[in-house]
């Protein structure tokens, strides 16, 4: 009897989780903006016709507002074809692609054609994923990188390339350091010691900026570039982690993308290439990307960045994100939803959508190139 | 209790001499070697679950530890995708233990005094659903406790600390960071006290009930104060297993992640190491998961891998010392229950065994 | 006033004892002691009313919109409000119950082995002692020996099914445990008058010991799932996180509450992303506490057994 009695309440007690698991059968949210199919026969769409299917990618987290931002503005257009993004790092998106793992990688550099550890190079063995037919580096996203600090009454600052290389690495260890003090004349700088942030992951930011560091720092920054931070101060986790630290500690300063800068409400620092202060903007860092030269040849569009600009109004700590493809070797429905997703990307349309989530857009040269190289995969 | 379950059953194979007694047809024989196998089965399959994880972590692990240029138990650097790769686990092994033995001193106390109110203390109607409450801390999925942490609670410790390191400075241990005072080991060790108490409550409260009824009428018949009795009775019958209790909360906390991920600055290489709990620091738990999504060369991951393996062993040891205690000094807990079931029914053990 | 009193009396040794009725010192002590205790207690409070306020108050605004429990976070981004968590409940759900389908059979077959096999023996002993290991392996070790075997040896892809792997080194222990107690519980006396009837063992395992012991091992089982439920870790290494509904756990990324909160985590600055953060850690220990309540139900109820 009472193990009738149990077997009841246990039954229940299943059938009410199940009834929670099944009560709602789920659904996609309805697009908010779809009240008018405005883009559909719109000229601007690269890829106009719609694939079905589902894309997986993965990769660079520095990308990943702007590709959410661009698979929901594409999902309007195609909403048939699911993409997912999962921002795990340059590396892992690598890795996966290399093992036929995902379709597409998103990285912050393009692929190393030379072995490391005695190791297959990194785009040899994405020719070999891609069935002996070359990957593609796809310059897709410009996140200029922004130092980001916390100083109470200071609202403009400067620095220069050899003053940050001095402050991320530790030999400028106060806010009124000469070095700081005269490039801000004016300024009020307290006396307190600087608090540095960096990224304890590996990541594609303090690999671009340690390359800034490098080439502007004029020789005091000591480490090599390198995904993993060797300067000083305190490590915190991811983009998220690095902006939160500084807007929690006061006389704090770290690199972050300038998107994390501005939706945390933290001061931006200007840079001063050599021809005056240069504030961050989407046109500072664009005129930044169109100094930049091609590394590679023929239709691979890896570029190599100038970090010791020196144009007028070029902000030059910018990093540079690219989506790696097969140029050839998928199957044909892949194929499909790989032009299609990353035409709309590569679209003034796809690329419009990016500079109210503060990245930059591609300059209008490069964004050509790159839309021939996508109508080129086959 | 270990010594009369070695000596009890001497006769070779369990199952003979029962089968016999119990005369059980041929269709209750088969029925009887298939259910006994599949329970067998799984007994096997916990025991070789746990072999495999040991030795898949450290198949994994010989190959990165082979190459590895530095000593991988006393050194502080870790760079496993540099070339030669260099790791070792010193400073992980530091920050793991230091902020696991701070949650414990934080939490054991509390933990049993919240176990004495519950049990001893809180009026009758309210102990059940104050222990619920404690219990719900339980319920509280990690990511929260990491999220909260940094974000709410950091923040109010950060004069605790501020003032601490100011008085306690001289001391390595309470040394001031310069610049960072969120993200330390210190506040870490707090939220993982926090994330243990509900664990180390359960268990003593449990222990702590089990105090036989006349000790307790004892010491109150002698003219105890409710204290007395429980410094006289209670806490002397439930000390191996709040030892225990405590054992098991420093386990958890030695192996928690994702909160730790979330709160701890992580040093950078370049300067001295210390060992203050004002600093930031890592954990073999939190070094993983924030170097997940890097595993991209055998050498990277087996490295990681075998810090997973020290962090596998190093919980073993504490979990086995928190049973060796209780199996030692013979638990307050589980000593009636044991005495009631054998003097309660002699006959059971040759029907059960 | 008390200390004075205090001072006239011999100092209590703690080992004998002072029966001349309750000093002042000896009153004093306990009140303190009573204090003390009491204050262990409201201290312990604080974190648990701090974090569910916390939680409870930035996240019911989104759980109260019927969207968040019937739809995905497809074509959402951080900046946008909209959408809901129906992807990681079900992702979540589905890891839980493929969890529970694989551990819960080789739980309770342990426990049988341990109570009504192996009781005493030296095997039994060894299997006892590697569940109190297995009790204390950390879900990064846990998720990390899956990954060494699932991705590292198999080469297989990154799946929900490599969760619940992990999830079940984690759930076995919890529930062979509790279910072995409550098999304990069980009279000899039905045994044996199961016995005499001439009931072959196996089914008087079958038919009378869990049985009578159902409610417990639900109990177990139900908070054992509490516990793996709420687990970030194997998430972080052995699945990617995906927006969109995903059914399948064999295949492609899958979304579950704990990852959705890391995600968003990432851009707490935004308000959308914020409340989601939030909404989803309420709807996590909602989730949690929903097994808890049903586990001690059910407890309640089983309450005939364990006398």
């Amino acid at each position: 009897m009472s193990v009738n009695r149990l077997l009841r309440v246990g039954t229940v007690a299943v059938a009410s989780l199940g009834v929670l698991a099944l009560s709602a059968c789920g659904s996609d949210p309805e697009p908010t903006g779809s009240s008018s199919p405005s883009g559909s026969d719109s000229a601007s769409t690269g890829g106009a016709e719609c694939p079905e299917g589902t894309l997986n990618a993965e990769g660079s987290s520095a990308q990943k507002n702007a590709i959410e931002e661009v698979i929901a503005k594409y999902n309007e257009k195609c909403a048939d074809v699911t993409v997912n993004y999962n921002p795990t790092g340059s590396g892992a998106g690598i890795k996966q692609f290399n093992a036929s793992q995902v379709d597409f990688a998103g990285s912050d550099s393009a692929l190393k054609t030379e072995a490391k550890d005695g190791g297959e190079a990194e785009a040899a063995a994405a020719a070999k994923r891609c069935q002996n037919n070359p990957a593609v580096n796809l310059p897709m996203v410009i996140g200029p990188v922004a130092l980001a600090y916390n100083l109470d009454g200071v609202d403009k600052l400067v620095l220069d390339g050899p003053t940050a290389a001095k402050i991320f690495q530790g030999t400028v260890k106060t806010w009124n350091a000469p070095e700081i003090a005269k490039l801000n004349p004016g300024v009020n700088l307290p006396s307190a010691p600087i608090a540095v942030f960096f990224r304890s992951d590996e990541s594609g930011t303090t690999e671009n900026f340690t390359k800034y560091l490098e080439a502007a720092g004029g020789g005091a920054w000591k480490g090599e570039p390198a995904k993993k931070w060797s300067g000083t101060g305190a490590g915190k986790e991811k983009s998220a982690g690095v902006a939160e630290g500084v807007k929690s500690t006061k006389n704090s300063i770290t690199y972050v993308e300038w998107s994390y800068a501005v939706d945390n409400k933290l001061g931006v620092a200007q840079i001063d290439t050599g021809a005056g202060p240069v504030p961050l903007t989407a046109e500072s860092a664009g005129k930044a990307l169109a100094a930049a030269k091609p590394a590679g040849t023929g239709s691979d569009l890896a570029l190599k960045l100038d970090y010791a600009t020196k144009a007028a109004g070029a902000y030059p700590i910018i990093l540079v994100t690219y989506e790696i493809a097969c140029t050839k070797g998928l199957p044909a429905e892949k194929t499909a939803l790989v032009k299609s997703f990353l035409s709309y990307f590569a679209s003034t349309e796809g690329q419009g959508s990016l500079t109210e989530l503060n990245y930059a857009p591609l300059p209008e040269e490069i964004r050509t190139k790159v839309d021939a190289a996508i109508q080129a995969i086959s | 209790m270990s010594s009369t379950d070695g000596t009890a059953p001497p006769t070779a194979p369990p199952d003979g001499p029962r089968d016999e007694k119990l005369e059980l047809g041929p269709v209750g024989h088969l029925g009887d070697r298939l259910f006994a196998g599949m329970a067998r089965g799984s007994g096997v399959l916990v025991v070789a679950i746990v072999a495999f994880v040991g030795i898949f972590l450290l198949a994994l692990a010989i190959p990165a530890l082979a190459n590895n240029e530095s000593s991988f138990l006393f050194s502080r650097i870790w760079e496993p995708g540099a070339n030669p790769p260099q790791f070792g686990i010193a400073a992980l092994f530091y920050t793991t233990v230091i902020s696991s033995i701070i949650a414990m001193a934080i939490a054991v106390p509390i933990a049993v005094g919240v176990a004495l109110f519950t049990t001893y203390y809180a009026p009758k109607r309210l102990a059940a659903p104050v222990a619920h409450a404690i219990d719900l801390l339980a319920a509280v999925p990690s990511i929260i406790y990491g999220l909260w942490g940094i974000l709410f609670f950091a923040p109010i410790l950060r004069p605790v600390i501020d003032g601490l390191g100011s008085a306690l400075g001289w001391i390595p241990l309470f040394q001031k960071s310069v610049t960072d005072n969120v993200g330390v080991v210190f506040t870490a060790s707090v939220v993982l006290a926090i994330m243990i108490l509900p664990v180390v409550t359960a268990i003593s409260r449990e222990i702590f009930a089990q105090t036989p009824v006349a000790h307790r009428e004892g010491a109150l018949a002698l003219g105890s104060t409710r204290w007395e009795m429980i410094r006289m009775a209670v806490l002397p019958y439930g000390r191996s297993g709040v030892v225990s209790a405590s054992m098991l909360g420093l386990g958890r906390a030695l192996g928690e992640t994702v909160a730790v991920l979330i709160i701890l600055s992580v040093p950078n290489g370049n300067d001295p190491w210390t060992s203050s709990i004002f600093a930031g620091g890592e954990t073999f738990a939190s070094k993983i998961a924030n170097n997940a999504a890097e595993f991209d060369s055998p050498d990277k991951t087996g490295a990681y891998i075998a810090a997973g393996l020290v962090l596998f062993v190093v919980t073993f040891l504490v979990n086995s010392a928190a049973r060796l205690i209780v199996a030692r000094s013979g638990p307050g807990g589980k000593r009636p229950r044991r005495i009631k079931r054998i003097g309660d029914k002699p006959q059971s053990e040759g029907a059960t065994l | 006033m008390t200390t004075t009193l205090a001072a006239n009396r011999p100092a209590y040794d703690g080992k004998t004892l002072d029966l001349t009725g309750k000093s002042g010192a000896r009153a004093f002590r306990n009140t303190l002691a009573s204090v003390l205790i009491t204050l262990c207690f409201l201290i312990a409070l604080i974190p648990l009313v701090w974090i569910l306020w916390t939680v409870i108050s930035k996240g019911y605004g989104l759980l109260l919109d019927g969207g968040w429990w019937s739809e995905s976070q497809r074509g959402v981004t951080v900046r946008r409000e909209g959408g809901g968590a129906y992807h990681a409940i079900m992702g979540t759900l589905i890891m839980a119950l493929i969890t529970a389908v694989i551990a819960v059979p080789i739980a309770i077959l342990g426990a049988i082995y341990l109570v009504e096999y192996g009781r005493g023996t030296k095997a039994a002993r060894v299997v006892s002692f590697m569940i109190d290991i297995l009790t204390g392996v950390p879900s990064i070790v846990a998720a990390l020996f899956v990954y060494a075997v699932w991705i590292t040896v198999f080469g297989f892809n990154r799946v929900g099914f490599a969760v619940s792997l992990s999830l079940v080194l984690l759930m076995l222990p919890v529930v062979l445990r509790s279910t072995e107690e409550m098999l304990k519980l069980v009279p000899d006396e039905l045994r044996e008058a199961s016995y005499a009837l001439g009931v072959p063992k196996w089914k008087t395992i079958l038919k009378v010991v869990v049985p009578t012991a159902f409610g417990g091992i639900i109990t177990g089982v139900m908070l054992g799932l509490a516990r793996v439920m709420g687990e970030t870790a194997p998430l972080l290494i052995l699945v990617g996180y995906s927006k969109n509904i995903n059914l399948n756990p064999f295949e492609g990324f899958m979304g579950a509450l704990p990852t959705m909160i890391n995600q968003d985590r990432t851009e707490l600055a935004l308000q959308p992303a914020a409340d989601r953060v939030w909404a989803a850690a309420l709807t996590l220990i909602l989730l949690v506490l929903l097994l808890n309540i049903l586990a001690r139900l059910v407890a309640r109820f089983s309450k005939v057994n364990s006398k």
